[in-house]
């Protein structure tokens, strides 16, 4: 009990000062460059989430009342698998990359060589508190870096087990973690970090940059957006309407970066899609959806205010269609479903995070494309859709991280895929490899041999040295061999 | 310079421009390399004027680091833009029947490019190469310290590519900071550590990345080299990376040498008849070398021999010319370590050369320094070759040789800590300018009903066989062959 009290203790730049500094000296040691250490690590995250998975739910439960399958599934089987493909696949990764040189630096041979950056800051948000803590920390230890993780004060509970099992489980020479709220991570982002990982909303995504910057710190984040549903006509509704309700409601009750945020779909199609919505639902969830136990509620009361604000401004309340029902005792909105809200009303310019699903209504299918592009850039964009032109045209004009075809969400199962927004929603990207690259700094390597001296690069410089440098960087073998022997035509 | 007001229309027309997509196209894109092809072609001859009025260039020295770099760049991208522009597949996991996975490039939008003075053709065209194969509209600003190359670019380049969709600006700071002000979708610099941080605060106003091409003292780890064949290559790569790289104006020029206090007297020998073969006995006559850029940067080199431990320190060279901006090739031991002349890169001709006992322990003194662009190490033992690359950071390094790197179109080129952020070249031109954008592609036909709620314990265990890729245990559930991990799974009830 004292152990865990003393690390609630707040962090002050001083404080930050010495931790970053203790961690560059063990990574000095050279200690993190090892496979064998990496590699134990990931283990030791792996056996901590197998061991302690109930603690997760308490905590998830006690933090935002996350089912136990949400969590299980969503948060420590996400996490596990995504330790284990580093685990299977680091020294692969490790391996550094040949690649071909060409006559300019003829002979030679080159590689790129993946190294850590050195010490790097994870810090992660409320929703998914265990998975997205750990999973930039599993590509920061995969890529060999010493780690302080700082998660969020919002969902204390997760944060305080986070810092029990790294104290019990993992190497504190080399992974730390601070608990706090804005004063212990200003703190922190004073200091000289090599990378910093931020996963949470566009302001304080601006001031994790503004402080790296100082640095000349590179940084990843992973930030939000909202995330449009082009519903089209001619599809298996039931189908689509399952996997909407199941990306938006089904994923922390809206509270997902990638959740579904609102809905386009014609004049024409509306009627069909609430009323399917609202049959699935009701299976779903039941017909009390306030008492359904799969329904994660609101994370705080700040939040939950924020929420009701967006259904009670004015021109808003009366665009209901469904639910609409919120008890503040509980902290929980049932879903709600909203038919054209004005363009110019918050809830259709702010990222919802929330239970709360406004649908747009268009002429034409197409013309919701211009819709999306006339606002920022999102973190995913999902249409639903049977016509193969029309998904086309949409992969090719929708800008957002990520775009998922006839589903939601699932693309961040992929390991094969990035991770990652564009403009608003974010910068660089991660998950399976690509959680190693952002934490690498990939170096280039070049062998040249002393053999091959080419008299052709050193003063004095003489016509025939141009006219064989221009030859040889023609590429041309035969102007090379003129100019060689004097013959060219210059 | 226009006004803010002017620079924003300009801007906006610009945006609107790429939304009608031409710039998307892939023969848009092909036409404006080979436009830019065609530029230095015509241009060859006013180029190499040009560069000997800003820096007193030799032409083949000019050719040998822009034109003739950028012409391989250009064709390069070129011959690959198609491949480029393909996206590739991701693999899906098994259970993901009737799907597909995979990553498409697509442009960012609108980019700023800042370009330098001491290869102003080759820093601006090519990160403008890249950003353009990968289909944005650019905004390009020249240095003003290389005025002539600025006014020659500006003036030439709306001529040969798409006036609507590359914007050219000169102009100094101010510009630079009215520039910086607005939205861009990616900001891309070359420059000094100093304002490379300026630049990231402004684009962290608006979110938008940045590649920062910077420097640092780029060390030539000169280990002992047993064959004299071998030596004298080691010494003429090591002149020419100095002296002959804008006369140590370049980013990954040598700074500074690390060798054996045994070898050092050789070395200094060997390099003095190597600089007299390659520029002369009066090295202002043989017009091989670059002069300083201005003034200021002439004052600032001259002051850093000023400290009389560093003067002493001179075995050759050492003489300045202020009229001419010109400095002869230098040469220089043990200078104290403190002094400015090894804390801040030189950017200059004048190349210390530090003693250690052994060449090892070059490793440690890197380390404790801030990470360079480059790491030079001359040398043909293995094992030092090996914990070379394992135990130092830097951008990038080179063996046996110097400078070279900056045209392996397959190699990134960038920095790492204080010498950068990011990297270009070669198809890292292309992925620096562009967003990955992962596309997923379901079919309405395979839909897993445990995937919804409402929750029972059935519909997990499928699920977790799902997660764990566990097709058997996926199969067993189905059949009821397989025992629930868990107790059983609450129903919904209230609170």
């Amino acid at each position: 009990m004292a152990a865990m009290e003393e690390t609630k203790v707040g962090v002050d730049a001083d404080a930050a000062s010495r931790l970053v500094k203790e961690l560059r000296d063990g990574f000095a040691t050279g200690k993190t460059r090892s496979y064998q250490w990496r590699v134990s690590q990931l283990k030791s995250i792996l056996k901590m989430a197998e061991d302690h998975e109930h603690d997760v739910v308490e905590a998830l439960r006690s933090d935002l009342s996350k089912p136990e399958l949400e969590s299980c599934l969503y948060e420590v089987a996400m996490l596990k698998n995504s330790c284990s493909l580093a685990v299977k696949k680091l020294k692969q990764w490790m391996v550094p990359e040949k690649v071909k040189t060409s006559i300019t630096t003829f002979p030679s041979s080159a590689e790129i060589v993946p190294e850590p950056l050195g010490v790097v800051l994870v810090i992660s948000p409320w929703n998914y508190p265990f998975l997205l803590s750990l999973d930039p920390v599993i590509g920061a230890i995969a890529a060999g870096n010493a780690v302080v993780l700082k998660p969020s004060e919002v969902s204390p509970a997760t944060s305080s087990l986070l810092a029990k099992l790294v104290g019990e489980y993992m190497d504190n020479s080399l992974i730390r973690v601070v608990e706090g709220g804005v004063a212990e991570t200003t703190a922190l982002l004073e200091q000289k970090w090599d990378k910093i990982c931020y996963t949470g909303n566009g302001r304080v995504g601006r001031i994790v940059m503004a402080a790296a910057a100082k640095h000349l710190t590179p940084v990843l984040l992973e930030l939000g957006g909202k995330s449009p549903v082009v519903v089209d006509s001619g599809i298996n509704l039931q189908v689509a309407t399952r996997r909407i309700i199941a990306g938006k409601w089904g994923c922390n009750n809206g509270q997902t970066c990638v959740a579904p945020d609102y809905i386009l779909t014609t004049k024409d199609f509306a009627p069909k899609l609430v009323d399917a919505l609202k049959h699935e639902l009701e299976h779903f969830f039941g017909e009390n959806p306030l008492d359904s136990k799969d329904l994660s509620r609101i994370v705080n009361s700040n939040h939950f205010a924020r929420l009701t604000k967006l259904l009670d401004e004015d021109r808003v309340s009366g665009t209901i269609v469904h639910g609409g029902k919120s008890e503040k005792s509980t902290l929980k909105i049932s879903p709600t479903i909203l038919l054209d809200a004005p363009r110019d009303s918050l809830i259709m310019n702010e990222e919802i995070f929330g239970p709360l699903l406004p649908i747009l209504t268009v002429e034409k299918v197409e013309d919701s494309f211009d819709i999306i592009n006339s606002g920022t850039k999102p973190l995913a964009a999902y249409l639903f859709t049977s016509n193969k032109k029309l998904k086309e045209q949409f992969v090719m004009t929708v800008s957002a991280g990520g775009v998922v075809i006839n589903d939601t969400v699932l693309h961040l199962s992929v390991a094969g895929l990035p991770f990652g927004g564009v403009q608003e929603s974010g910068m660089g990207a991660y998950h399976g490899k690509f959680s190693f690259d952002a934490f690498s700094h990939k170096k280039a390597v070049l062998y040249r041999s002393f053999a091959g001296d080419a008299p052709v690069r050193y003063p004095p410089y003489t016509k025939g040295k141009l006219r064989l440098m221009k030859a040889l960087i023609g590429g041309s073998i035969l102007s090379a061999i003129f100019a060689l022997f004097g013959l060219s035509k210059d | 310079m226009e006004s803010v007001g002017d620079l924003e229309r300009d801007l906006e027309g610009m945006r609107e421009y790429y939304s009608q997509g031409k710039t998307k196209e892939a023969s848009w894109r092909k036409s404006q390399l080979k436009g830019l092809l065609t530029l230095l072609k015509e241009k060859e001859e006013d180029i190499f004027k040009a560069l000997k009025q800003d820096l007193g260039k030799h032409h083949v020295e000019a050719f040998r680091d822009e034109i003739g770099t950028l012409t391989k760049s250009l064709n390069n991208a070129l011959g690959s833009l198609k491949e480029w522009m393909s996206g590739r597949k991701a693999i899906l996991p098994k259970i993901a029947v009737l799907s597909t996975a995979e990553i498409v490039p697509e442009p960012l939008g609108l980019v700023l490019i800042f370009s330098s003075w001491n290869y102003p053709f080759g820093l601006s065209l090519e990160p403008l190469i890249g950003a353009i194969a990968a289909g944005n509209t650019v905004v390009l600003k020249l240095s003003e310290l290389a005025p002539a190359c600025a006014s020659l670019l500006a003036n030439t380049i709306p001529n040969f590519v798409d006036n609507k969709a590359v914007k050219v600006f000169q102009g100094g700071p101010t510009v630079a900071e009215q520039l910086l002000q607005q939205k861009w979708d990616k900001i891309f610099f070359t420059g000094s550590a100093r304002t490379g941080r300026l630049v990231l605060s402004a684009a962290a106003k608006h979110l938008t990345p940045v590649t920062l091409e910077l420097g640092g003292k780029c060390p030539a780890v000169v280990d002992s080299l047993s064959s004299s064949f071998d030596r004298k290559a080691a010494v003429k790569r090591i002149v020419v990376g100095k002296y002959g790289a804008c006369a140590g104006q370049a980013c990954i020029a040598i700074d500074y040498i690390l060798a054996e206090r045994k070898n050092i007297s050789t070395l200094v020998e060997m390099m003095k008849v190597i600089i007299k073969e390659m520029f002369g006995g009066n090295p202002i006559e043989s017009h091989s070398i670059a002069r300083i850029i201005n003034k200021q940067h002439f004052l600032r080199l001259k002051n850093l021999l000023e400290d009389p431990n560093v003067k002493a320190s001179i075995v050759y060279g050492g003489s300045l010319d202020e009229d001419h901006l010109f400095i002869e090739p230098t040469i220089l031991v043990d200078p104290p370590l403190e002094a400015a002349i090894m804390t801040e890169e030189i950017f200059g001709p004048l190349l210390p050369i530090i003693s250690l006992e052994k060449i090892e322990d070059s490793i440690q003194f890197l380390n404790s320094r801030p990470k360079p662009l480059a790491i030079y190490c001359f040398t043909k033992n293995k094992s030092l070759e090996r914990r070379m690359i394992s135990e130092t950071s830097s951008g990038g390094v080179v063996f046996n040789d110097a400078i070279i790197q900056y045209a392996a179109d397959s190699l990134p080129f960038g920095g790492v800590g204080e010498s950068g952020v990011g990297r270009y070249h070669g198809k890292f031109s292309f992925d620096t300018f562009s967003h990955e954008k992962a596309i997923t592609r379901r079919s309405f036909l395979t839909d897993f009903w445990f995937r919804y709620p409402p929750w029972n314990a059935h519909k997990w265990q499928l699920l977790e066989c799902a997660y764990n890729s566990d097709y058997l245990g996926l199969l067993l559930v189905i059949l009821g062959l397989k025992k629930p991990r868990r107790g059983s799974y609450q129903p919904a009830y209230s609170h």
